[in-house]
């Protein structure tokens, strides 16, 4: 399968502190990756650069055959305002943004897509609901619905089962399967070793700098892990500043 | 029956500076809901106060250039208002100071050069007409610019809307779909500038947020849509209009404070007994929960 996302030498640098450091390497089109790694890897940069939210400081994400922002972004749950006062119908219907914008009228076809999204996500009948009385499993089953309204090729996933219960995940695993059977590129931010394993076929695994990237059984070693723990510690104990970068 | 609407219709029946100050509430409300439901949803509610008290330098520039001049120092205010905003803006974007932080800084500079031009090219009763302002002393220009000032905000309201929420409620989603939420959060600030400086002629400067923000943070314990927030804010806030200026006349109290502590009153009944999440609910649900 040809590349859809090439990673260019890629150094993303906070205050010239470098949270990912010279990666390079593809993501192909059609691929289910797991983005895995030490607290402080670097893991949710690096998806934020590639949804274009950060800019990196060295390097570059380069798109193929795709527009750039052909995507669907789920950020990590504590960035959105969960007593915001809107209903789970309009924040599913925020998916359209890509064909509704700022100003073209909701058709009924969206709202049916909305609704339809809604049923697949198990959550037929919550529409009128407020998103804040919501559980944090429903919240991010009403946010995995706006993606599936947005039905973009590549679906990028901060943490989306952290604060989630064992059922709602379940359910939103299938999901992405699914996802990955239509042939849209998956790259989810995780945790859990034996969820990535199950599920995701490819994975990154990511100490600021890359330890290993490819299939999931010879990227998930002892080795490897042991490796990504060692690179962490060390650069959290010399917090170097790059040189090359900024 | 009749001592009912002497007290209550009776003012603005009688006195034609009565009816341009109630007409003044209407059109402040009209605009400061909205304004002030976003401000509060945005986590701006105190940078609503600093942009308050960065119009004064320009209202000063005005008043010592054309005198107590309406347009000039409404102009000098807004123009003040968005350089405030503007370099906030830049320093929240390029450097790690928080948004809060690099408001609080610019408007501490812009109010200290305001009362310094006040101070020594004005004389008292002018410092307190910018601080206070005289709701009673609404002339028809006045009046024209709150009108234009309503308008323009909520034709502009209609437009941004949606693009407004989205970017409220989630902005990294929107922003990696292409979409430019920064314009809106732009627009949306110098519709705040332009609403401080229609109110800071009725209210003055620091009562305008008042006018602004408490009816928006009472409207979060009666319902849970950003529409119906912004409708029940404008209500609320012609209401506290209506019966600060009643409350007013009848006890002889200056109207801005007098209309502020009506929607202050307004806030603390909500916050006491409002349906969404007030006092007594919590306190009812907890025992029901117990038992």
């Amino acid at each position: 399968m040809p590349a859809l996302i090439e990673l260019r030498d890629l150094t993303i640098a906070y205050d010239r502190h470098p949270a990912v450091h010279h990666l390079s390497g593809e993501f192909r089109r059609g691929s289910l990756t797991a983005v895995i790694g030490p607290n402080g890897a670097g893991k949710s940069s690096l998806i934020k650069t590639i949804a274009g939210l950060i800019k990196p400081s060295q390097g570059e994400v380069a798109f193929r055959g795709t527009a750039p922002h052909d995507l669907a972004y789920l950020p990590q749950a504590a960035a959105i305002d969960e007593s915001f006062p809107i209903s789970v119908f309009d924040v599913v219907l925020m998916g359209h943004w890509r064909r509704a914008g700022a100003f073209r009228p909701i058709s009924a076809a969206m709202r049916e897509a909305a609704a339809f999204a809604l049923l697949k996500v198990g959550l037929e009948g919550f529409d009128r609901r407020s998103f804040g009385s919501l559980s944090a499993g429903q919240r991010q089953r009403v946010l995995f619905a706006r993606l599936i309204v947005a039905d973009s090729p590549l679906i990028m996933l901060d943490e989306p089962f952290a604060a989630v219960d064992s059922r709602t995940t379940g359910d939103l695993l299938r999901l992405v399967e699914r996802w990955h059977e239509e042939g849209r590129t998956v790259i989810a931010v995780l945790h859990d070793f034996d969820q990535v394993r199950r599920h995701f076929p490819e994975t990154l695994l990511l100490a600021r700098e890359p330890v290993a990237w490819g299939a999931t059984a010879e990227v998930l070693t002892a080795d490897n892990l042991l490796a990504a723990r060692a690179m962490s510690e060390a650069w959290d104990a010399e917090a170097d500043i790059c040189r090359g970068a900024a | 029956m009749t001592t009912v609407y002497d007290w209550l219709v009776g003012p603005f029946a009688d006195f034609s500076f009565m009816r341009r100050a109630l007409v003044a509430c209407l059109a402040l409300s009209l605009g400061a809901g909205p304004v002030g439901v976003f401000l509060v949803l945005r986590r701006m509610s105190l940078i609503g106060d600093t942009m308050a008290h960065s119009v004064l330098p320009g209202a000063a520039v005005g008043f010592m250039i054309a005198g107590l001049s309406l347009p000039a120092m409404s102009l000098g205010g807004f123009v003040a208002g968005v350089v405030v905003a503007l370099f906030s803006g830049l320093v929240t974007r390029f450097t790690p100071l928080k948004e809060d932080a690099s408001f609080a800084s610019f408007f501490l500079i812009s109010l200290a050069i305001g009362v310094l031009l006040v101070s020594t090219h004005g004389t008292t009763v002018d410092l307190m007409h910018v601080l206070f302002g005289s709701i009673l002393g609404v002339d028809d220009a006045s009046l024209l610019l709150m009108a234009a000032v309503a308008t323009l905000s909520l034709a502009t309201f209609a437009v941004i809307f949606r693009g407004l929420v989205a970017e409220c409620f989630d902005p990294a989603f929107l922003r990696a779909l292409g979409a430019r939420g920064g314009i809106y959060h732009t627009v949306f600030l110098i519709l705040v500038v332009l609403n401080m400086v229609s109110g800071f002629q009725a209210l003055g400067t620091l009562m305008a947020v008042g006018l602004m923000m408490l009816p928006a943070t009472a409207a979060r314990f009666w319902v849970r849509q950003v529409w119906s927030l912004i409708a029940l804010a404008t209500v609320a806030g012609f209401l506290s209009g209506y019966a600060g200026l009643v409350l007013s006349y009848q006890f002889n109290l200056p109207s801005g404070p007098a209309i502020v502590l009506v929607a202050g009153g307004f806030y603390l009944l909500s916050l006491a007994a409002g349906p969404r999440d007030g006092m007594l609910y919590l306190i009812l649900r907890r025992r029901h929960l117990r038992s």
